[in-house]
This record gives structure tokens, C-alpha cells and sequence, in this order.
């Protein structure tokens, strides 16, 4: 089954270059992608490659000019109950506690005060922050910000979850441990999830597949699958076939963007 | 969380400070008229003053002007919330409109409302309207500024956010929007607030048979000076309450902000 699907998806935007003149500048083009029901899929690339304008558009805050979205087999609809989104900025209200934060996505549906707590409540107590439920955001560390801002999305229970690079702004060993963290959300209710990052070990210790962008050409060029057992744990990051995966990305990554490179310097 | 506790001793001498200049300027103010540096004719001493004050306050006659001033000032600070917050938000809301108006507004806003006085009498009259136009005016800028200002500052994925879980938009405009824009719509209302106590006093010192400011000009042409003071002094004592009141509301809807 599959998830979402992408054809020919084609995105302009209208920029002002060096001379101040306005020119067309083309973000996806002849985009296509397919997403199956429940799989981790990441979409790796540098930024500036078009994959956060993918999300977006996903996510109901972008238009597309050219071709077609189908979320299961149904148009895209630009306003849904059924998607959430992490941002990398984590979005949180900063008037409202963290428990009044994950009631957010509730209260836009609707549901009675009493279930909301409740549920709230449960999610919290999901990312561990349990004691931190009548704290403002601006008193937590952004690890934790990230876990209030995955488990408010979680809470109202999408089908789809987008992921615009969360851990970007995260050190390193916070970075580590919300993968692992996320990982073990994910398992036990394998809700789609499509992921962005910039970070080849993130993807790969993450996904089932791993698509890649590279800059200015729109397109995804290569999807590879990530055979490493579930669940996967901090060891896995340690293995020879992580190693090897990682080389073999390291390199498709590597000679597109040398690609991507060279035509664009002789297209100029 | 903050320091709140009335047994802090930061805030304890703080207190202190705070009482002990304004104790000082009236000694000051007391010994200098009583030894006669000042003739009493221009400056009456504060206890006589506050004489005068009690006197007027006995007589109902303070109580009324008081009561018809403050009117005049919420009267029109309402006028000018209703019409600031509303433009603010649709303006700042909409880049390329604020664009076309921002130096109107700024030209506006530089447009004394004394200044504007003499038009609206001759358009208005001398009556009421005259009198809400110019405290309208006076706090109208700093309202609809300011709304302006926090609308164009809201940090957009706050509303992406909301808009990705589904968000109609009359959600987002009332749980995202407004909350995020309130302090900064409470810190135009304040300002708003303290231009109005000084436009209602202009309005009354001109053609009016009421309110503070007639109560000081009426008393300073029948000479009866410590009356005039007690005017003065009831004045502040509105422009300190009104700010008063408008701050705590302020703190109550912007408490987040801080730290």
C-alpha cells in the first residue's frame, strides 16, 4: 500500500538575483516519490536541494505548480486532521505549558477538555517529561523542547508524520539519544513517517529507505534500502553493514552533488 | 519564580526608597512655603493642599469631576483599542498595506493632538464628540503601532504549526495570533493610556463646565489656589491608577515573555 505519491511534481518560486531582476527559480521538478504505508523513509540532500519544499507542500503549507499529490489515493488537501509536522524550530507556544502545548493539536479537534488532559498527559509521560507537565518551553533545554514537540503531534494521533530536519539543531549526543528515543515511539505504532535531514548517519540508522536529493536539480536520484535489523539500538551505529551502507551513500552523495555541480557550471 | 515574597529584603528597600522621595519633596515642599521662600499666594503648603482636597472630596465636588474625567479617558481609550487593535492587526497582517500607510502613520502619530483640537471643535463643536476625538487621537498611534509592530514580528512557524495539525483560521487568529501579539498590544494600551490623562485635561481646560481639567483652570481664575493644587494633584493620582490598572492587566496576558 502505498502512502502518499508523488508525479511529476514541478515548484517555482519567483527570486530577485544580483541585478534585482526577477527570475524563476525551480525548486522540485518532474519530482516523484513514492511512500508505502508505515515505512521510516528519509530524503537526504544538502540544504537549498528542494526536500524541506517537498514537506512543506506535504504538510499543507506550500502550493505546487505542476503534476500530482496523492495521499492515500486521494488528492492532497491542504487542510487535514491526518498529517503532523516537527519543525526544527520545534514551534512550541511559548504562553502555554507543556502540557498546554500538547493540547494544542486536540483542542483544534475538538476533543472535551477531560480527554485532552488525559491524553496529553500520556504522551508526556511517553517522551518522559512527565514532571516538567506544568512548565513553560522557555525553561526546558531544546532536547527536550523537541521530545514536548514530537509528543504534541503524536497525541492527536496522524497517519503521517513529517519531519523537517528536528535534531538539526540539537549537540551531538542529545541528537543521538532522541534517534533512538524516536525509534522506539515509531515501533510500537509504525506510523509513516517521511523525515528530512542533512545528516547520512541520521537517515540511515533511522529509515527503512533513504532517498537522495542533490542541490539543484529537484529530483530524488537514487533510493536505497536500509537492511539493518530492528530495532535498532545505539550498537547498530558500531556494525560493519552500517559502515558499508554509509560508504555506499557517502559516495551516491558524493558523485551527484559532483554532478550537480559541474552541469550547473556549464549551464552558466 | 519571581521575587514575589513581601519579606524579600531587596524589595522591602526598594519600597522604603520609593516612599521616602516623595516624603522628602513634601517636607520640602511643607518647610519652604511655611518659611515663606515661596509667597503661599502661588504655592500653597501641601497640608493645606490637602485640606483643600478632604474639602472637596466632602463636598462630592471632586468625586464628580474625577469620576466625568476618568469617563472621558475610557471612553475614548476604548474608542482607540477597538479601532487600534482592529487596523494593527489587519495592517500588520498584510505586508503590502503597511507599506502604502507607514508614512501616513508616521505622520499621524507626529500630529499633536492638541493641535487637532481647534478642528475638531470647528467640525464638532465644543461638546462631548470634541472631547473623545482629541483622547482618541492622542492614543490611537501607540496602539495601532504597536499592534502593528507585534503582528509583523510573530514568529511564522508558530502559525505552520498550527496550520499542519488542521487549524481553521479563526483558530489560529484567536489562540495563535492574539496571544502572541498581547504584550505588545498591552504595552501600546499603557502608552495609550498615559496620552489620554494628558489629552483629557487639554479637552477640559477648553469650553468645558466639567472634569479635572475645568476643576484646575476654574480654580485658578477664582484664585482659590490649594483647590487648584488638590486638581493637580487628583490628576496624577488618575494618570498613576489608570496606569496601574492597565499594567497589572498587561502582566497577566504577557507574563511568558519575561526572562
Amino acid at each position: 500500500m502505498l502512502k502518499v505519491e508523488a508525479r511529476q511534481v514541478e515548484r517555482n518560486f519567483s527570486i530577485r538575483n544580483s541585478l534585482g531582476r526577477k527570475v524563476k527559480l525551480t525548486v522540485l521538478d518532474h519530482f516523484d516519490l513514492d511512500i508505502r504505508e508505515g515505512e521510516f523513509l528519509s530524503i537526504l540532500g544538502p540544504s537549498g536541494c528542494g526536500k524541506s519544499t517537498f514537506l512543506n507542500i506535504l504538510a499543507g503549507l506550500d502550493d505546487y505548480d505542476r503534476g500530482e499529490i496523492l495521499v492515500d489515493q486521494k488528492p492532497l488537501q491542504k487542510r487535514s486532521f491526518d498529517r503532523g509536522m516537527v519543525f526544527q524550530g520545534y514551534a512550541l507556544l511559548p504562553w502555554r505549558t507543556v502540557l498546554g502545548n500538547l493540547e494544542l493539536g486536540l483542542e483544534i479537534r475538538r476533543v472535551p477538555k477531560r480527554e485532552r488532559r488525559a491524553i496529553a498527559s500520556h504522551y508526556l509521560e511517553l517522551v518522559g517529561l512527565t514532571r516538567f507537565a506544568n512548565q513553560y518551553p522557555s525553561q526546558l533545554s531544546g532536547g527536550m523542547r523537541q521530545r514536548v514537540a514530537i509528543a504534541r503531534v503524536l497525541a492527536y494521533r496522524p497517519n503521517l508524520l513529517l519531519m523537517d530536519e528536528p535534531f538539526g539543531a540539537l549537540d551531538a549526543q542529545t541528537r543521538e539519544n532522541l534517534q533512538i528515543e524516536l525509534l522506539r515511539i515509531w515501533e510500537a505504532d509504525k506510523k509513516t513517517i517521511l523525515f528530512i535531514t542533512h545528516s547520512i548517519d541520521e537517515a540511515i540508522i533511522l529509515s527503512d529507505r533513504v532517498a537522495i536529493m542533490t542541490a539543484r536539480q529537484g529530483q530524488i536520484k537514487e533510493i536505497t534500502e536500509i537492511d539493518l535489523p530492528r530495532p535498532r539500538t545505539e550498537e547498530v551505529r558500531n556494525s560493519a553493514e552500517f559502515a558499508q551502507i554509509r560508504q555506499k551513500v557517502w559516495i551516491l552523495l558524493r558523485d551527484e552533488a559532483l554532478k550537480a555541480e559541474s552541469c550547473y557550471a556549464g549551464g552558466i | 519564580m519571581s521575587a514575589g515574597s513581601p519579606r524579600n529584603p531587596q524589595r522591602f528597600s526598594n519600597l522604603v526608597a520609593r516612599w521616602c522621595g516623595l516624603a522628602l519633596f513634601l517636607a520640602l515642599w511643607e518647610t519652604s512655603t511655611r518659611l515663606g521662600w515661596f509667597s503661599s499666594t502661588y504655592l500653597s503648603p501641601p497640608s493645606v493642599v490637602f485640606q483643600a482636597l478632604v474639602s472637596l472630596l466632602w463636598r462630592g465636588e471632586l468625586g464628580r469631576h474625577f469620576l466625568i474625567s476618568l469617563r472621558r479617558v475610557l471612553i475614548g481609550l476604548s474608542l482607540s483599542v477597538v479601532v487600534g487593535v482592529t487596523f494593527g492587526l489587519f495592517i500588520g497582517y498584510f505586508k503590502t498595506v503597511e507599506r502604502y500607510l507607514d508614512l501616513l502613520f508616521q505622520a499621524f502619530r507626529q500630529m499633536s493632538a492638541f493641535a487637532l483640537f481647534p478642528v475638531f471643535i470647528l467640525l464638532f463643536g465644543l461638546g462631548e464628540l470634541s472631547k473623545a476625538l482629541i483622547i482618541f487621537w492622542a492614543s490611537l498611534w501607540p496602539v495601532l503601532l504597536n499592534t502593528c509592530d507585534g503582528v509583523k514580528h510573530i514568529d511564522k512557524v508558530l502559525i505552520q504549526s498550527a496550520q499542519s495539525m488542521g487549524a481553521s483560521r479563526t483558530f489560529i487568529f484567536g489562540r495563535i495570533i492574539l496571544p502572541a501579539v498581547a504584550p505588545e498590544i498591552f504595552t501600546g494600551i499603557r502608552l495609550g493610556g498615559s496620552y489620554c490623562v494628558m489629552a483629557v485635561v487639554a479637552a477640559e481646560m477648553i469650553g468645558a463646565s466639567s472634569g479635572l481639567g475645568y476643576l484646575i483652570m476654574y480654580s485658578q481664575e477664582t484664585f482659590n489656589i490649594a483647590e487648584m493644587y488638590a486638581g493637580i494633584i487628583s490628576l496624577a493620582i488618575l494618570g498613576m491608577g489608570l496606569n496601574f490598572v492597565l499594567r497589572t492587566a498587561g502582566n497577566f496576558f504577557s507574563a511568558w515573555k519575561e526572562e
